[in-house]
């Protein structure tokens, strides 16, 4: 197969890497990391509009710190019960108490954005460290990791979340982030160890270890990159727990705060009488659907995100110059595989 | 093989034993120590200091003044016999709470697991033979606009509509008021499904769309193996084919999904039992958070553990009947 089409393997060689300016390599980086996964990833439907979402949440983390919108407080409406798209200046509306549900929404989306953040990358970063080393390794590194891990699995998270929570009560938003997903990581850490496995026994990872490769150089340059759609989506699925369990958190009113945010703001629409008063509906709305859209993009991202890592769907997406001869006929020999 | 199933039913205990061990130590990082704040309001409402040791002694079968190793092994002792201390807010010895808390979450657990399963398994398995179909666009779609909504969400909107605003179900319990306290009888069957309707519901739909996507992932990539194209050229029956070859193989992965799934849902009733006012474990582990009922609380946490832990067990138990290979030992090459 030519260098070329795998396009990943490209850049990593060597013998070319020479002769090449800095200015060449450069470019070529840009094209091979940047401009053609992008190309890739807006070409799906489904990570143009998680795209389009989550750059609507990350404007309004920008309008939250820039401090662009009113914060939320007591009475600052001209009424209590406003109704959503009446008066553009409150276009969400007001809650019993007259609070802006606007800024309610939008004052709590850069904690939520830096949660999910600390969250998704502590879950992964750990299952991906104690799958790969178990799942390579094997042996007493494997059974020590693996018989850890089946302890961990074996606490259900939310309690020992709630217990935790409660114990330490954290404030910090990267701390509640690592808390939530205090055991995730053992889950996917058993499955991604699974997976390497069979990557083990591949021809091109027994060369490197016959060449006398070190362990963490094939675990990141052999085993990891095959892992990498798979990781992908994985921290997507944490990323979108984490949303659903803090709201989930801070609607029982276990977790501490200093300012409404979305759990909160639907905890005391729920209690507040939303449930029975029809004219409140939208207090108790508005923050679901803040949820729901977020964990929509995170989850249109991860599926679109797939295509980017995967290899194969990305050459023929992206090189329209290139010759796919060799593609089409992998891809006819995968035959329903894709 | 008979080795197997001795191992894995050792590693239940000593996973319980862990997880006792763990619970001991949480007691113990709780702010102030367990029982300051009781012990200060005993105190106050003037009892003399021994008194109030002995209340507390009682209380966990714990002497808070003995020295660690000797709390630990008295803790352990009692967690063995079935002691895990005495209610403060209720009053009640723990475990009795628990005893008729847990069939409630188990009910409801069990019966939305199965039922997430058995549509996840049959529409992903349709969607993957009808790829690329409306059928499956439509499905797909639905699924990942249903599996961003959180099952709490779900409880409080259906909670809204059917039991608030249109009066179908119940708003709140597990039995109706006339049946509590009593037998196994008809009307107390129907009114305990009616109670667990809206629980099960909720958990069911947040659920189903994931397990549909992950079935029908499964199944595509199955489809596209050699030995379902071979078994089609030998003529062997579409139906044969469908549930032998293929559905068979694709639900081995979702298994593993399955004991995930399990732990992710005990932990959920904390918050679905709490919106329903469910008296399950969930409804329990909460309400001792918020009396400050440190007996309750670690009690219930323990028991929601051993749950799971059973519950993972005997799913473990059944994989072994499913696929063979489990048994054989998987031991690898170290490298």
């Amino acid at each position: 197969m030519d260098s070329t089409v795998g396009g990943v393997e490209w850049t990593s060689d060597d013998t070319s890497a020479s002769e090449v300016s800095r200015s060449d390599k450069a470019r070529e980086f840009y094209e091979e990391k940047i401009y053609k996964p992008a190309i890739v990833a807006w070409s799906d439907m489904r990570t143009r509009i998680g795209i389009l979402l989550m750059s609507i949440y990350g404007l309004m983390a920008v309008v939250a710190i820039a401090g662009l919108w009113r914060a939320p407080t007591s009475s600052q409406a001209p009424e209590r019960y406003m109704q959503p798209f009446q008066n553009w200046d409150y276009p969400l509306g007001s809650t019993a108490s007259g609070v802006d549900i606007m800024a309610l929404i939008i004052h709590s989306t850069d904690e939520m954005l830096l949660m999910i953040l600390a969250g998704g990358v502590w879950a992964t970063g750990l299952a991906v460290a104690v799958g790969t080393l178990a799942g390579y390794k094997g042996g007493t590194i494997d059974n020590v990791l693996m018989s850890f891990s089946d302890l961990v699995m074996a606490i259900p998270g939310l309690p020992l979340v709630i217990i935790l929570a409660f114990t330490f009560n954290p404030e910090n938003p990267i701390f509640v982030g690592i808390i939530i997903n205090i055991n995730y990581w053992a889950g996917l850490g058993r499955s991604l160890r699974s997976q390497v496995l069979t990557i083990r026994e591949e021809s091109y990872v027994e060369a490197s270890r016959t060449m006398g490769v070190s362990t963490p150089r094939i675990l990141r340059k052999d085993v990891i990159p095959n892992l990498m759609p798979y990781i992908t989506v994985n921290f997507v699925f944490a990323a979108r727990y984490v949303v659903f369990a803090s709201v989930g958190l801070f609607f029982l009113g276990v977790l501490p705060y200093t300012q409404a945010n979305w759990g909160v703001t639907l905890q005391r629409a729920y209690s507040g009488g939303a449930l029975f008063a029809p004219e409140a509906a939208h207090w108790l709305i508005a923050p679901m659907l803040a949820i729901g859209v977020l964990s929509l993009a995170l989850i249109l991202l991860g599926q679109g995100l797939d295509r980017v890592f995967n290899p194969r769907v990305r050459t023929r997406l992206a090189g329209e110059s290139e010759s796919t001869a060799a593609d089409e006929e992998e891809d006819t020999f995968g035959g329903k595989v894709m | 093989m008979s080795n197997y199933y001795l191992r894995r039913t050792a590693r239940v205990f000593v996973t319980i034993y862990l997880v006792a061990t763990l619970t001991f130590g949480l007691i113990r990082l709780l702010p102030g120590g367990p029982y300051t704040q009781l012990r200060n309001q005993l105190l106050r409402q003037g009892m003399s200091p021994e008194e109030v040791e002995g209340r507390i002694q009682a209380l966990q079968n714990i002497n808070p003044n003995a020295p660690l190793h000797q709390q630990y092994i008295d803790y352990m002792a009692g967690f063995m016999q079935g002691n895990l201390g005495q209610s403060i807010h209720y009053q009640k010895p723990v475990a009795e709470i628990l005893a008729q808390a847990a069939p409630w979450t188990i009910f409801i657990v069990g019966v939305s697991t199965v039922l997430v399963f058995a549509f996840g398994i049959v529409f992903g398995a349709l969607q993957a033979y009808w790829e690329g179909s409306r059928f499956d666009k439509a499905l797909t779609t639905l699924s990942i606009s249903v599996m961003s909504i959180p099952f709490y969400v779900y409880a409080i909107l259906l909670l809204y509509v059917l039991s608030y605003q249109m009066g179908v179900t119940p708003t709140a319990g597990t039995v109706g008021s006339d049946y509590r306290g009593e037998g196994l009888s008809v009307g107390f069957l129907i009114s305990a499904l009616q109670h667990a309707f809206l629980p099960i519901l909720s958990y069911t739909v947040a659920e189903a769309g994931i397990q549909m996507l992950a079935m029908r992932g499964n199944s595509i990539q199955i489809l596209g193996k050699d030995y379902v194209r071979v078994a089609r050229l030998r003529g062997i029956a579409d139906t044969r084919i469908a549930t032998r070859y293929v559905a068979r193989n694709a639900v081995l992965p979702m298994y593993t999904g399955f004991l995930l799934l399990l732990g992710f849902r005990l932990g959920g009733t904390v918050i679905l039992e709490e919106i329903f006012s469910y008296t399950g474990l969930g409804y329990y582990l909460f309400d001792a958070l918020n009396s400050n009922d440190y007996p309750l609380m670690m009690g219930t946490f323990l028991v929601i553990t051993v749950t799971l832990v059973i519950g993972v067990y005997v799913a473990d138990l059944t994989y072994g009947k499913i696929d063979p290979r489990v048994k054989s030992g998987e031991s690898s090459e170290a490298f």
